[in-house]
């Protein structure tokens, strides 16, 4: 596989900040895979999301996206159209009263035939689950279904790779599962490059890969289940670790020997009791 | 109190008007006004009038959602009406009353003018949905373009306004609920007072407006928003028989209105 997204030693500063929200950080993001950023507030990891698809070009170093500068403003159009982007708040970024000419705003700009516009759109809403209230206004849909819409409006893009900066942070607990189970699924079944910035583990888990960012800086990157053994690590950047994995990380200590990485409750429970016997 | 606004809304349906191109009805719209402002005599408002009720009748618009849209006017049409009635020269109704019989008459068609008007306005708005409205206006504006009228611009901030007035209206009933949980009283006091006691609602909804307008403008542009050029649609606006039809009928009708008043009817 080849990398996607990489960066090459990107520093970043806010004109108005005195420090670097990055600070050198050089990564390459595989095609195809799910990556995990995780990191507190402040972190810089909405910083690294907002480099992926050029609306924030480093002060110095490069970012390449599909082999482009993402800093080449000529080429601005191709770039966005690899990387889609979906935010925080499903609220602000929908721009259509309706459904299905929301999601159809992007093929609207790139300028793509109408009957062709027609196909995408349908194909995005079946993919997200939103297709039988493609009518519906969005300011009547529950949070987790605006924000599928969301994603099924950078899907008719067609894009690469699909960057999520805190998709569910503004969700209840079941849309935000709509939103992770749809986010995993574009890549397990489409095969699309998924970035999923969060401050979530428990979200984190079904990722191939988690970084972990603190202070500008990449501090860990490995599987979650790498990532996780490390408790001691992450709750000293100020994460909170699973209750499942911190459970079995103590246990561990005193000498169990139980997967780290379980996150349903009742598995957790099922993998100590044949421990126990 | 706030969700009673009927401002841009839009019944979907399946009836005549609803599937005419929103440029007829913008059109027709207009000349349904030129029309009910060129009615003079008792048989051209009757004209009007009736034209409307048929129209009602074909969207399948209830007289329930009508009156709903026109209760906040009622302020201005009573007043209207009052004016007329109580300012008019002419013959007294009874000998010695300051009230006319001229005067009655203005009253009424004053009445039935402001109704109309906002009846005709809303059936345009009630059969059309706000993203086909302003897909109409900008192609109908479109010739302006070569005078370097920025109409792709300005209809999609009318189309944006639109989409964002219920997500402002639920926050504002949150920020007065919350400024109320806190003993704020917007309901007593002076005029000066209750206007005062708005502020701390329209700071926080402005500060929040700008902030999403902020987000707003970072999402488009990360779908590929660049502005008007080399845009399409998924939804194509085409004109269909049934459009020239009501576009002869609505001329017709503005021309016959127009030979009433000749004749002073």
């Amino acid at each position: 596989m080849s990398a996607i997204i990489e960066f090459k030693d990107v520093h970043f500063k806010y004109p108005e900040d005195e420090l670097e929200s990055l600070c050198g950080i050089t990564l390459a993001i595989e095609e195809g895979s799910f990556v995990a950023v995780l990191g507190h507030n402040g972190s810089g990891k909405s910083t690294l999301a907002k480099h992926m698809n050029a609306i924030l070009t480093p002060t110095s170093g490069q970012v390449l996206v599909n082999g482009l500068d993402t800093a080449d403003e000529n080429r601005l159009l191709d770039v966005r159209r690899t990387v889609g982007m979906v935010f925080q708040n499903p609220d602000n970024q929908i721009v259509a009263n309706v459904v299905e000419d929301d999601v159809a705003f992007a093929p609207e700009n790139l300028g793509i035939p109408s009957g062709q516009i027609r196909d995408r759109v349908d194909r995005a809403l079946q993919i997200v689950g939103m297709y039988e209230l493609r009518q519906h206004a969005p300011h009547l849909l529950s949070g987790g279904q605006k924000q599928r819409v969301a994603i099924a409006g950078v899907i008719a893009m067609e894009p690469k790779v699909i960057v999520l900066d805190e998709p569910t942070a503004m969700l209840d607990p079941q849309g935000r599962a709509e939103v992770i189970s749809t986010v995993t699924r574009l890549c397990r079944e489409k095969g699309m490059t998924v970035v999923l910035i969060t401050h979530h583990m428990e979200e984190c888990i079904g990722a191939d890969r988690l970084l972990v960012m603190s202070n500008g800086s990449l501090v860990d990157d490995g599987t979650p289940a790498q990532v996780f053994s490390r408790v001691e690590e992450m709750e000293a950047e100020g994460l909170a670790v699973p209750e499942t994995v911190r459970l079995a990380y103590d246990l561990n200590r005193r000498g169990f020997s139980l997967p780290i990485d379980t996150l349903d409750v009742s598995a957790c429970a099922d993998n100590i009791l044949k421990e126990i016997r | 109190m706030l969700k009673d606004i009927t401002l841009g809304q839009y019944f979907p349906g399946d009836s005549l008007i609803h599937k005419l191109d929103p440029r007829t009805k913008l059109i027709a719209v207009v000349l349904y006004i030129v029309a009910l402002f060129q009615a003079k005599g008792w048989i051209g408002y009757g004209a009007v009038t009736l034209a409307t009720l048929i129209l009602m009748a074909i969207s399948h618009i209830s007289f329930g959602n009508i009156f709903k849209g026109l209760k906040p006017m009622l302020f201005i049409i009573v007043l209207t009406a009052l004016l007329n009635i109580f300012y008019t020269t002419g013959t007294p109704v009874v000998e010695g009353w300051i009230i006319t019989w001229e005067g009655i008459d203005r009253a009424v068609k004053m009445i039935l003018r402001i109704v109309l008007l906002i009846t005709g306005t809303f059936l345009l708005t009630y059969t059309t949905s706000p993203m086909a409205l302003t897909d109409g206006l900008e192609l109908l504006l479109n010739p302006l373009k070569k005078l370097h009228v920025p109409v792709h611009e300005m209809t999609i901030m009318m189309s944006m306004a639109l989409r964002f007035i219920p997500t402002l209206i639920e926050e504002t009933d949150k920020i007065m609920s919350a400024q109320k949980a806190r003993g704020a009283d917007f309901e007593t006091g002076s005029l000066i007072q209750r206007a005062k006691a708005l502020l701390p609602i329209l700071v926080p909804l402005f500060v929040s407006a700008f902030r999403r307008a902020d987000e707003l403008a970072v999402a488009m542009e990360s779908r590929c928003y660049h502005g008007g050029e080399g845009r399409t649609r998924m939804k194509q606006l085409h004109l269909a028989g049934r459009d020239y039809a009501a576009l002869v009928v609505s001329a017709l009708f503005l021309a016959g209105i127009i030979v009433l008043r000749h004749f002073g009817l």
